[in-house]
C-alpha cells in the first residue's frame, strides 16, 4: 500500500470515527465517556492524511516510494464494518453464552414513596438478591430490558452492563414468571410490570444468582439511546 | 499488471531509496526488484476494494446476520473504537519524541547503567495515562531514540499497569480489598523490572529489529512529524486489527462453562486466568471490573489476571510483532507471561 493509499485509508476511517461519534453509533460499541476521544481520534486522522497531501504538494514531487507494510491493508476491514453492516449493540446472544455479572451494590439508596417504580435490571436484581427485597414489597414495578431465552425456553429480562467497550459487556439477569406473554422472541426491548418476588434460580452458566419478577403486564418498547447500562460499578 | 505510473520511480530512485523493511520480510537487491515489477497500483485497488464492498453490501449483510457473527463483529468494532483513540495518543507521542526530543535528552534522564536505566524507566511508566496499545508505539520510539533497550522494555511493560486511571479504576472495581491496588503496582513493577535485567543480561540485539521509521533527512521537521505519525497508525493500527479479530474470535467461541471447572483448583484458577487475560485481550483501564465480576475465583488468580493482561495479550502480541519484529516478539512473550505468572501468584500470597 503506498503513501496515496494509506492517506486516503487514514481519511476514510477518520471519517467513519467521526461518523460514529456525531451519531449515536458509537454507543454500541464503547461506552459514552470515550466520546471525546473518538472525536478526537478522527480529527487528527482526518490531519494527518491532510497534512501528508499538503507536505507532498508543496515539495512538488510525490515523495519517494516506499514499500509499506500491507498489513495496512486490514485497516479497511474496520471501516467496511462500520459503515456497511453497523453491528448491532450485543444481545440475546452473548448474554445467553455470558453468566450474570450481578455483584453486590454498595448500598441502597431511598426510593421514591409513592407511584410504580421504575427500576433498571441491574438496581433489581441487586436489590432483591442482596437485600432480600426489603424495598420492594408491595410495590408496583416497572423494568426495561431486552429478552433472552435460554437452552431450556425460560425467559430472561437483560440488561448488558459496560465498563469500556463492547469486549468486557456482561449481562444482568432477571427471570421472568407469572403472566409472560406467550411467545417472546429474542432480542426484543420489553418494559415489563410486576412484583417482587422472593423466588431465585441460578445462572447455569456460571451459577451466579438470579432473582424471579412477577409479572403483571408487558409492553414492547424502542431499544433505548444507550444499548447499556452505564451506571452499574461505575 | 494494473496501471503504474512511472513518476519519480526509475531505477536510480530505487537504489537511492533507503532499504525498508516491512514488518514480514527483508527486501533484498533482487527480491525487490522482483516486487517492483508486479507492484500493483494501491490507490487504485483501495477504490475497487470499496466500491465491490458497496455494491455486494447485501449479500454481505446476509452472510453476517446470524448472531454468533454479529456478536463477533461487535466485539471486533469495539475493541476498534475503544483501542483507536488510545493508538492515535501513543503515535502522536511517540513521532514527537522521534522528532522533537534530541537523542541527548535520554541519555541524560537515564542513568547511564541499564542495570539502573530498567526500574527507573519502568516507574516513569506510572506517567504515560493510556492503555497498552499506547505503549507500544512509545516504546518503539524510545529505542529508536536511543534508549538502551532493557529500559524501553521495562517502560513498556510497567505504563499499561501502574498508571494513575488504570489505578483508580482498580480501586473502583475492588471496593472491598484496597490491598488489590497495592498487588497490582507492586507485581506490575517487579515483572517489568525483571523483564528489563533479563533482557539486558540474556537479550541480543539482533533478535531486535525495528521498522526502519521514516527517514527524516531532507524534511523539515512537521514534514517528518506527519509522516511518522501516517506510517506509524498504518502500520500498528493493520496490527490491531489482527489482535482485534482474535480477540473477538475467542470471545464468542470459549464457553464460560470451562472457567467454572477452573475455578476450584487453586494452581489451576492461577493459570486459566492468565490464559484468559492473554485471550481476550481487554484493555487496561477496564480489565480490573471485569475481573471483579469472576467472584468465583480467588483473590491471586484475579491479580494475575490484572498483572498479565496489560503486559501480553494477542492484540500485544500482534503489535509487539509489528513494531520490534517477530524473533523479538516470539522470545518476548512466553517469557513475560511466564514471570507474571509466577510474580503475580508470590504477590499474592504475600500481599493478598
Amino acid at each position: 500500500m503506498n503513501r496515496l493509499a494509506q492517506t486516503a485509508l487514514l481519511f476514510l476511517l477518520g471519517a467513519t470515527l467521526l461518523h460514529a461519534a456525531t451519531t449515536d453509533l458509537y454507543l454500541r460499541y464503547v461506552k459514552s465517556g470515550l466520546r471525546p476521544l473518538v472525536l478526537l481520534a478522527g480529527v487528527v486522522l482526518i490531519a494527518t492524511a491532510a497534512a501528508t497531501l499538503w507536505y507532498d504538494r508543496r515539495r512538488g514531487r510525490p515523495a519517494v516510494h516506499h514499500h509499506e507494510p500491507r498489513v495496512s491493508w486490514l485497516l479497511t476491514l474496520p471501516v467496511l464494518a462500520l459503515i456497511l453492516v453497523a453491528p448491532p449493540a450485543l444481545g440475546s446472544y452473548s448474554a445467553a453464552h455470558t453468566g450474570t455479572a450481578l455483584t453486590k451494590p454498595f448500598g441502597f439508596p431511598d426510593l421514591p414513596d409513592r407511584g410504580p417504580l421504575r427500576l433498571g435490571v441491574a438496581d433489581y436484581a441487586g436489590r432483591a438478591v442482596y437485600d432480600d427485597g426489603r424495598s420492594l414489597r408491595g410495590r408496583q414495578l416497572k423494568i426495561t430490558g431486552f429478552v433472552t431465552l435460554d437452552r431450556a425456553g425460560t425467559p430472561y429480562l437483560v440488561r448488558m452492563g459496560l465498563n469500556c467497550c463492547a469486549a468486557d459487556a456482561q449481562p444482568v439477569k432477571i427471570a421472568l414468571t407469572g403472566e409472560v406473554p406467550p411467545v417472546l422472541s429474542p432480542d426484543t426491548w420489553l418494559e415489563v410490570t410486576g412484583r417482587y418476588t422472593p423466588r431465585r434460580t441460578k445462572d447455569p452458566v456460571n451459577d451466579g444468582p438470579i432473582p424471579y419478577l412477577e409479572v403483571t403486564g408487558s409492553r414492547p418498547v424502542a431499544t433505548p439511546h444507550d444499548p447499556y447500562d452505564e451506571t452499574w460499578n461505575t | 499488471m494494473p496501471v503504474r505510473t512511472g513518476g519519480g520511480t526509475g531505477p536510480v530512485a530505487i537504489t537511492k531509496t533507503a532499504p525498508r523493511e516491512s514488518g514480514e520480510r527483508a527486501e533484498t537487491g533482487p527480491d525487490r526488484d522482483r516486487e517492483e515489477g508486479r507492484h500493483f497500483n494501491s490507490p487504485l485497488l483501495l477504490t475497487l476494494l470499496l466500491l465491490t464492498a458497496v455494491m455486494f453490501q447485501g449479500p454481505i449483510r446476509g452472510a453476517l446476520s446470524a448472531p454468533v457473527m454479529q456478536s463477533w463483529m461487535t466485539v471486533f468494532v469495539a475493541v476498534m473504537v475503544q483501542a483507536l483513540p488510545f493508538l492515535v495518543l501513543g503515535v502522536l507521542l511517540s513521532a514527537a519524541i522521534a522528532v522533537f526530543v534530541p537523542p541527548s535528552f535520554f541519555a541524560r534522564a537515564l542513568p547511564g547503567r541499564p542495570a539502573l536505566a530498567v526500574p527507573v524507566a519502568g516507574a516513569a511508566g506510572a506517567v504515560l495515562p493510556g492503555c497498552e496499545c499506547a505503549s507500544v508505539p512509545v516504546a518503539g520510539a524510545l529505542v529508536r531514540r536511543g534508549v538502551t533497550p532493557a529500559a524501553a522494555l521495562a517502560f513498556l511493560l510497567s505504563a499499561p499497569a501502574i498508571n494513575p486511571i488504570v489505578l483508580t479504576a482498580t480501586a473502583v472495581a475492588f471496593p472491598g480489598d484496597p490491598e488489590m491496588v497495592l498487588a497490582r503496582f507492586v507485581a506490575s513493577l517487579l515483572v517489568a523490572c525483571a523483564m528489563g535485567w533479563l533482557w539486558h543480561r540474556l537479550g541480543r540485539t539482533d533478535w531486535l529489529r525495528l521498522p526502519a521509521g521514516t527517514s527524516h533527512e531532507g524534511q523539515g521537521k512537521g514534514a517528518a512529524f506527519w509522516d511518522s505519525v501516517r506510517h506509524d497508525v498504518t502500520h500498528a493500527g493493520g496490527f490491531l486489527v489482527v489482535g482485534a479479530m482474535a480477540a473477538a474470535t475467542l470471545k464468542a467461541v470459549v464457553p464460560a462453562e470451562w472457567l467454572r471447572l477452573a475455578a476450584d483448583h487453586p494452581v489451576l484458577s492461577v493459570l486459566a486466568l492468565a490464559v484468559l487475560a492473554v485471550l481476550l485481550s481487554l484493555c487496561s483501564e477496564a480489565d480490573a471490573f471485569v475481573a471483579a465480576s469472576l467472584t468465583q475465583f480467588s483473590l491471586t488468580a484475579r491479580l494475575t489476571f490484572l498483572v498479565v493482561g496489560p503486559m501480553i495479550d494477542l492484540k500485544l502480541f500482534a503489535m509487539q510483532a509489528g513494531t520490534f519484529g517477530r524473533a523479538f516478539a516470539l522470545r518476548f512473550a512466553p517469557a513475560t507471561f511466564a514471570l507474571a505468572v509466577v510474580v503475580s501468584a508470590l504477590t499474592g500470597t504475600v500481599l493478598l
